[in-house]
C-alpha cells in the first residue's frame, strides 16, 4: 500500500516508464523502454554525424536517413597525404597517452597522501589544486605561448602534455581522494598486520580496490587531453607533431566560403572510435575493480 | 628539424628555469622596443635564407604549385608552408598571438585585405619598398586594399568581389529582357516572377545576414549602393546619412515585406548559394566562387544553364557597389630573412604566377589583363562581370581597429534586419560607437 | 588542531594514531609536490601576468604617421571599474546572466540525466558493454566537431527542424539559440557525471541492497536510502567539476550559435572577444573576474552540500558492510 514501485528515480524524457506497474512483464518492457531511449538520445546526434560523413560533397545538405548514395569520399580525403592525419591520430594519442598516466600517477601520490596521511593544511592544499581549473582556458593561451617560446617549448609534446595537466591532475586528485576516502581503512591495516609494508598495502590492496575510480579518472582525462584544440593549435606549428583535433582544423573546404562538414564529420568518427575502443576495453576494469580486488 | 631545436629541454629539467622565466617576464608586459622604428625603413629587406609562409591550405593545390615552383628554383632559400585552421577568426588569432611575442617563426603572412589596417598600424607587417610590385597593372581597389595611409603593405594575392546571380528562364518567362540594375527594378521583377506558376514558393532575394562578417559586406554594399559610405576620407563615420538611411532601410523593409525569405536572417554564402541552386531563390547576391557549384552537371545543381550574372542592384538612381574581398601577402617585421621574403612575394603574387594559377584554382586574380584574356573568359565567362563590379568596388571600412567596427556595425544592422530597432535608431546608435571607435 | 585546519569538522580517519608524525608530513610533501609543481607551471605564470595585465590599459589612439601608440598606461583598477558602467556595464552583465543561467540548467539536467545514465549502465543486461560505449560517444566527439555538427542539425533547413516539423531560426538570436546550446551541452556532458557516479555505484557492496530488498525497500526507497548518499561525494566531485567547466563555457556557443550574438554571450566569449581587439587589460579583468565567480561558486558548492573531500566523513553503513565483507575475504 505505501509501496509504489518506480523504476527510475526521476522522470526525464529519456527514462519515463509507467508510473504504477501492475504486471512484471510491464516492468522489464518499460526498463528496456527507458534504455532504448537513452540509447536514441546518445546516439542518434552520432548516427547524423555518420551518415553525413558518407554523404558526397554535393549532396551533404540532404536531410535523408541514409547517404544516398554511399560514398567513402570524406574518408579518402581525410587520409590523402597532404594532411598527416594518421601522423596526427599517433600525436594525439602520444599527447593523451603521456598525459594521462602523468596524470594517474601524481594523482594517485597526491590523493594518497590527502586521504591516508596526516598533515596540515589539506583543505587548502586541495583547493589549491582545484583552483587551477577554474581560470579560463583562452586566457591561459598567450601568457603560455610566451613562456613556451622563451623555454624553447614550441613543436614540442610538452608543450601540449603540460597544459592538458592542468585540467587533467585536479580532476585526478578529486576523485581519487574521494574514492580512497570511501574505501574503510580495515583492509589496509589487516594487510600490515599480517607483514605487508605500506607500499605493499597500497599496492595490493588500496590500488585494486580503487580501480573503477582510476579507470574512469583515465577514460576521462584521456578523452579531455584526446580532444584538447587550442593549446595545441598555439604551440605546434609543425604538421610532424600537430593532433588530430588541430589537423582537422585545417581541412579546407573548395573555397574559402565552403566549410569542409563531410571531411570534419568524418575525421570526428574516426577520431571518436579509438575512445569506444578504449571504452570497452577499459570498463571491464571499472566495473570488476572492486571484486577483484577485494578477494586478493 | 629546424623548429625542434628546443627540444633538448626536458620536462622537469626546466621546470626550475620556467619559474624563474615566470618572475622575469611577469613585469615585461608593460615594455616598448626602440628598435621597431628603425624596422619600418623601406630600406630593410636584407638577410636571405629559408623562410615560413603562414596560410590556410588552398584546396585547388594551385599555391602548393607555385611554392613549389620557388623552392625548385631556390635550394638555398626555402620556403616552408606553415598550415593555419580554415577559419579566419582563428587565423587571425594566430597571426596576433605571434606578432605579440614577436616570434620570428612567421615570415610571410597571408593577410584578409580588411586586417591591413590594423596589421599595419600596430607595426605587425613591414611597408614594402616602392616600385617593389607592378601596382599600376593591377586593380586599382586592391592596391588600396594592400595600402595604410598611402603606403603599400601588402602584394595583393587574390580578390574578390560582390556578383548578382539571377535566373534567366524565370526573367523570360515574365516577359524581362535585362537584369535588374536597381533595387526597385528587381521588385518589380520579383513581382511578375512570383506570380507565375514557376516562381510558387520562391523568395524573391537572398544575400548574407547573420551576425557575421559578411553581414558587413552586406551593409557595406547597401550604403554604397545607396550613394553613401561607412567612413568618410578622413576616416571618420558617416553612417548617419540619408544614404546610408536608404541603404539600411532598403535591407530591413525586404525582410518586412517578404521580398527576403525570414530564414535567410541566418543565411552565410553557402546557405544562400544552396537555396539558389535548389531554385527556391530568383536574385542571389554571393561571391564568384558560386559558379562552379551552380554549373555542377552532376545533378545536384536545379540552375545549370538556367542563371545568368551581373553586378549588385543600385539603390534608387545610384548604381550599385560591390565590397571588395581578397587576400594579401605581407611581411612581419620579426623575421630574419626579410630578402627572401620581398622576392618570394614579388614572385609569388606575379601575373605570371597568378596565370599558371589559374588553371586549377578560380580565385581571381588582381591584373585586368588576366580578368580579360579570352583564353581564360572562355573558363571562366563571368570574369568580365566581376571586373567590372570590382573597378568601382568600395574597400570596408579601413580601420585600425577592424574587429570592433564590423562588430558594432553587426550589432546595429542585424537589429535594423530583425525588427528590434528601426533604421533611424539603429543607424544612429552605430554612428555614436563608430565615434567612440575613432576617437580613440 | 589538527581538526581545525582540515576542512573536515571531524578528526582524521586514522584510528591508531590521532598524532601527525614528522614522518608522515615529509612523505605527503614528497607525494603533492610534484602535483604542485606542475601546476605551478602551468597556472601561477597565465595567472600573475592575467592580475598584473589587468591593471594596465592599451595607449589608445593613433601618433602621427598613423601608427598605434606604443606601450601601456597603468590604471589600477580601472578595467574593472568599467566592467559595470555604461555600454561595456551592460554587455558583461548580460553575459553574467547567459554564463549564470546555462550553468544552472545545464548542470542540473545534466546531473539527473547523468544518474539515469548511470543507473541504467550499472544493471545487469545482455548487451551493456554496448551501451556503456554508446553513452560516452557524445563525451568522446571533439567539441569543435560536435559544435559543427549540432549547428549542421540545428540549420533553418537542417534535420532537427525537418523532424520536429518546424521553421525554428535556431541559430538567430533568441530563445530557440539558448535552447539549442542547453541541448547539444547537455547531450556531450551528462556522460562525464554518468560515468563518474558509476564508477561510485561500483564500490556500493551488493549486501547492502540485499540486506534492504529483505526489508522490503523498493527501488525508489533503495535509490534514496541507499545509492544516493553512498555516491554522494562522488556525485559532488563529478558535478562541481561540471560547474567549473560549464562556467568557463565557450566553444560550443561560439561555434553553434557564432560570436557576438547577445543571447549567448558567455563570460569567457567576452573575454575572448577582448582580447581579440587587442584591448589585453579588460580582457584579463574579465579573466580574473570569471575566475573569482568560479572560485566564489566551488566554494559556497563545497560548503553547501558538504562535498568533504578534505575531510573523512565515512558513511557508517559502508563501514559496517565491508566489515563483514573483510571478514569474508580474509
Amino acid at each position: 500500500m505505501t509501496q509504489i514501485p518506480v523504476l527510475t528515480p526521476v522522470d526525464t524524457p529519456a527514462e519515463a516508464p509507467p508510473r504504477v506497474v501492475r504486471k512484471r512483464g510491464w516492468k522489464s518492457y518499460s526498463v528496456y523502454l527507458g534504455l532504448a531511449a537513452i540509447l536514441v538520445y546518445c546516439l542518434a546526434p552520432f548516427y547524423w554525424m555518420l551518415v553525413s560523413s558518407f554523404r558526397r560533397t554535393a549532396d551533404i545538405f540532404d536531410n535523408s536517413l541514409l547517404p544516398q548514395p554511399f560514398s567513402a569520399e570524406n574518408y579518402i580525403k581525410v587520409f590523402d597525404g597532404s594532411t598527416l592525419f594518421g601522423q596526427a591520430l599517433l600525436n594525439s594519442l602520444i599527447v593523451a597517452g603521456v598525459t594521462t598516466a602523468a596524470a594517474l600517477v601524481l594523482g594517485i601520490f597526491a590523493a594518497y597522501a590527502i586521504s591516508r596521511l596526516n598533515f596540515r593544511f589539506k583543505s587548502v592544499i586541495l583547493g589549491v589544486i582545484i583552483a587551477t581549473s577554474m581560470f579560463p582556458g583562452i586566457s591561459v593561451v598567450v601568457p603560455l605561448l610566451r613562456l613556451f617560446t622563451d623555454i624553447g617549448w614550441i613543436n614540442t609534446y610538452q608543450a601540449m602534455i603540460v597544459p592538458n595537466l592542468s585540467f587533467a591532475i585536479p580532476l585526478a586528485v578529486w576523485n581519487l581522494t574521494t574514492f580512497m576516502k570511501s574505501l574503510p581503512f580495515d583492509l589496509e591495516e589487516a594487510a600490515m598486520i599480517d607483514g605487508c609494508s605500506k607500499w605493499q598495502a597500497f599496492r595490493k590492496v588500496l590500488l585494486p580496490l580503487a580501480a573503477p575510480g582510476v579507470f574512469t579518472t583515465a577514460i576521462l582525462t584521456f578523452i579531455h587531453s584526446w580532444n584538447e584544440f587550442i593549446i595545441a593549435l598555439s604551440m605546434v606549428n609543425d604538421p610532424a607533431v600537430q593532433t588530430a583535433t588541430v589537423a582537422i582544423s585545417k581541412f579546407t573546404g573548395a573555397t574559402e566560403f565552403q566549410a569542409p562538414f563531410g571531411e570534419q564529420m568524418a575525421a570526428g568518427v574516426i577520431v571518436t572510435i579509438p575512445l569506444v575502443i578504449m571504452v570497452l576495453i577499459f570498463q571491464r576494469r571499472i566495473v570488476e575493480g572492486l571484486t577483484s580486488g577485494a578477494t586478493k | 628539424m629546424r623548429q625542434r631545436r628546443h627540444n633538448r629541454h626536458i620536462l622537469f629539467g626546466t621546470a626550475a628555469l620556467a619559474i624563474s622565466a615566470l618572475a622575469l617576464s611577469g613585469c615585461a608586459g608593460g615594455e616598448v622596443s626602440d628598435d621597431e622604428g628603425t624596422a619600418l625603413s623601406e630600406a630593410e629587406f636584407e638577410g636571405r635564407g629559408p623562410i615560413n609562409y603562414v596560410s590556410s591550405r588552398d584546396a585547388s593545390g594551385a599555391a602548393q604549385d607555385s611554392l613549389d615552383k620557388w623552392n625548385s628554383e631556390h635550394p638555398d632559400e626555402q620556403v616552408t608552408l606553415i598550415e593555419l585552421p580554415d577559419s579566419a577568426d582563428q587565423q587571425r588569432q594566430q597571426l596576433i598571438q605571434n606578432a605579440q611575442i614577436e616570434s620570428d617563426t612567421f615570415s610571410v603572412l597571408n593577410l584578409d585585405v580588411v586586417w591591413t589596417s590594423e596589421f599595419a598600424a600596430n607595426r605587425w607587417i613591414q611597408p614594402l619598398p616602392e616600385d617593389a610590385l607592378p601596382t599600376d597593372s593591377m586593380i586599382p581597389a586592391t592596391v588600396n586594399a594592400a595600402s595604410y595611409r598611402d603606403t603599400l603593405y601588402g602584394a595583393p594575392y587574390y580578390t574578390d568581389g560582390a556578383l548578382l546571380y539571377y535566373r534567366t528562364d524565370l526573367l523570360e518567362a515574365a516577359g524581362i529582357d535585362s537584369p535588374p540594375a536597381t533595387w526597385d527594378e528587381m521588385e518589380g521583377a520579383c513581382d511578375a516572377i512570383l506570380a507565375l506558376p514557376e516562381g510558387d514558393d520562391m523568395s524573391c532575394y537572398a544575400g548574407q545576414f547573420d551576425k557575421n562578417e559578411a553581414l558587413t559586406v552586406n551593409f557595406t554594399e547597401a550604403v554604397a549602393s545607396a550613394g553613401g559610405t561607412v567612413f568618410d576620407e578622413d576616416g571618420s563615420p558617416t553612417v548617419d546619412t540619408p544614404e546610408a538611411l536608404a541603404g539600411l532601410t532598403q535591407l530591413s523593409d525586404a525582410f518586412a515585406n517578404g521580398l527576403v525569405a525570414s530564414d535567410a536572417i541566418t543565411y552565410l554564402e553557402e546557405q544562400g548559394r544552396r537555396a539558389f541552386q535548389d531554385g527556391e531563390v530568383v536574385f542571389l547576391r554571393n561571391w564568384p566562387f558560386v559558379y562552379a557549384s551552380l554549373t555542377a552537371t552532376d545533378g545536384s545543381s536545379q540552375v545549370v544553364d538556367k542563371f545568368g550574372i551581373s553586378s549588385v542592384p543600385g539603390i534608387g538612381e545610384n548604381p550599385g557597389v560591390s565590397t571588395l574581398g581578397g587576400r594579401n601577402l605581407a611581411v612581419s617585421p620579426f623575421t630574419a630573412n626579410k630578402a627572401t621574403a620581398l622576392d618570394f612575394i614579388k614572385f609569388f603574387t606575379s601575373e605570371e604566377e597568378s596565370r599558371a594559377r589559374l588553371d586549377k584554382s578560380s580565385r581571381a586574380p588582381v591584373y585586368p589583363s588576366l580578368l580579360e584574356d579570352p583564353s581564360v573568359v572562355e573558363q571562366r565567362p563571368f570574369y568580365p562581370t566581376l571586373l567590372e563590379s570590382l573597378e568601382n568596388a568600395q574597400p570596408r571600412p579601413k580601420v585600425v581597429q577592424y574587429g570592433a567596427t564590423t562588430t558594432a556595425i553587426q550589432e546595429e544592422a542585424y537589429a535594423a534586419l530583425t525588427g528590434d530597432k528601426d533604421p533611424e535608431t539603429a543607424l544612429a546608435d552605430m554612428q555614436s560607437k563608430l565615434e567612440e571607435l575613432s576617437a580613440d | 588542531m589538527s581538526t581545525r585546519i582540515a576542512a573536515s569538522p571531524r578528526s582524521p580517519g586514522r584510528t591508531k594514531s590521532g598524532n601527525r608524525s614528522a614522518g608522515e608530513g615529509r612523505m605527503a610533501a614528497l607525494l603533492l609536490s610534484p602535483t604542485l609543481l606542475v601546476l605551478a607551471l602551468v597556472i601561477a605564470y597565465p595567472l600573475v601576468s592575467a592580475l598584473y595585465q589587468s591593471m594596465f590599459r592599451e595607449q589608445s589612439g593613433l601618433d602621427a604617421s598613423g601608427f598605434v601608440a606604443e606601450g601601456e598606461v597603468f590604471v589600477g583598477l580601472g578595467n574593472y571599474a568599467d566592467l559595470f558602467v555604461g555600454e561595456s556595464g551592460a554587455r558583461f552583465l548580460n553575459a553574467f546572466g547567459n554564463t549564470t543561467f546555462f550553468t544552472v540548467t545545464t548542470v542540473t539536467l545534466e546531473t539527473v540525466l547523468g544518474l539515469c545514465l548511470a543507473i541504467a549502465m550499472n544493471r545487469a543486461f545482455r548487451g551493456r558493454s554496448f551501451l556503456r560505449a554508446s553513452i560516452l560517444i557524445p563525451w568522446a566527439i571533439p567539441t569543435a566537431v560536435s559544435g559543427l555538427l549540432w549547428r549542421w542539425i540545428f540549420q533553418s533547413d537542417g534535420i532537427a527542424n525537418s523532424l520536429i516539423g518546424s521553421e525554428t531560426l535556431w541559430t538567430a538570436e533568441g530563445v530557440a539559440a539558448k535552447v539549442a546550446i542547453i541541448v547539444a551541452e547537455v547531450w556531450k556532458t551528462a556522460p562525464f557525471i554518468g560515468l563518474l557516479v558509476l564508477a561510485g555505484m561500483q564500490i556500493i557492496p551488493e549486501e547492502i541492497y540485499e540486506a534492504a530488498k529483505i526489508d522490503g525497500a523498493g527501488f525508489w526507497r533503495q535509490f534514496r536510502s541507499i545509492t544516493l548518499p553512498l555516491v554522494k561525494p562522488t556525485l559532488l566531485v563529478a558535478v562541481l567539476f561540471r560547474l567549473l567547466d560549464a562556467l568557463r563555457m565557450f566553444d560550443l556557443p561560439f561555434v553553434l550559435i557564432g560570436p557576438g550574438k547577445e543571447s549567448v554571450e558567455t563570460l569567457s566569449m567576452l573575454a575572448f572577444d577582448e582580447s581579440n581587439q587587442l584591448r589585453y587589460g579588460s580582457a584579463s579583468a574579465f579573466a580574473v573576474i570569471l575566475f573569482l565567480y568560479v572560485a566564489l561558486v566551488a566554494i559556497v558548492f563545497v560548503k553547501l552540500l558538504g562535498a568533504d573531500v578534505a575531510g573523512t566523513k565515512q558513511v557508517r553503513a559502508l563501514r559496517r558492510a565491508t566489515s563483514t565483507r573483510k571478514a569474508k575475504a580474509l
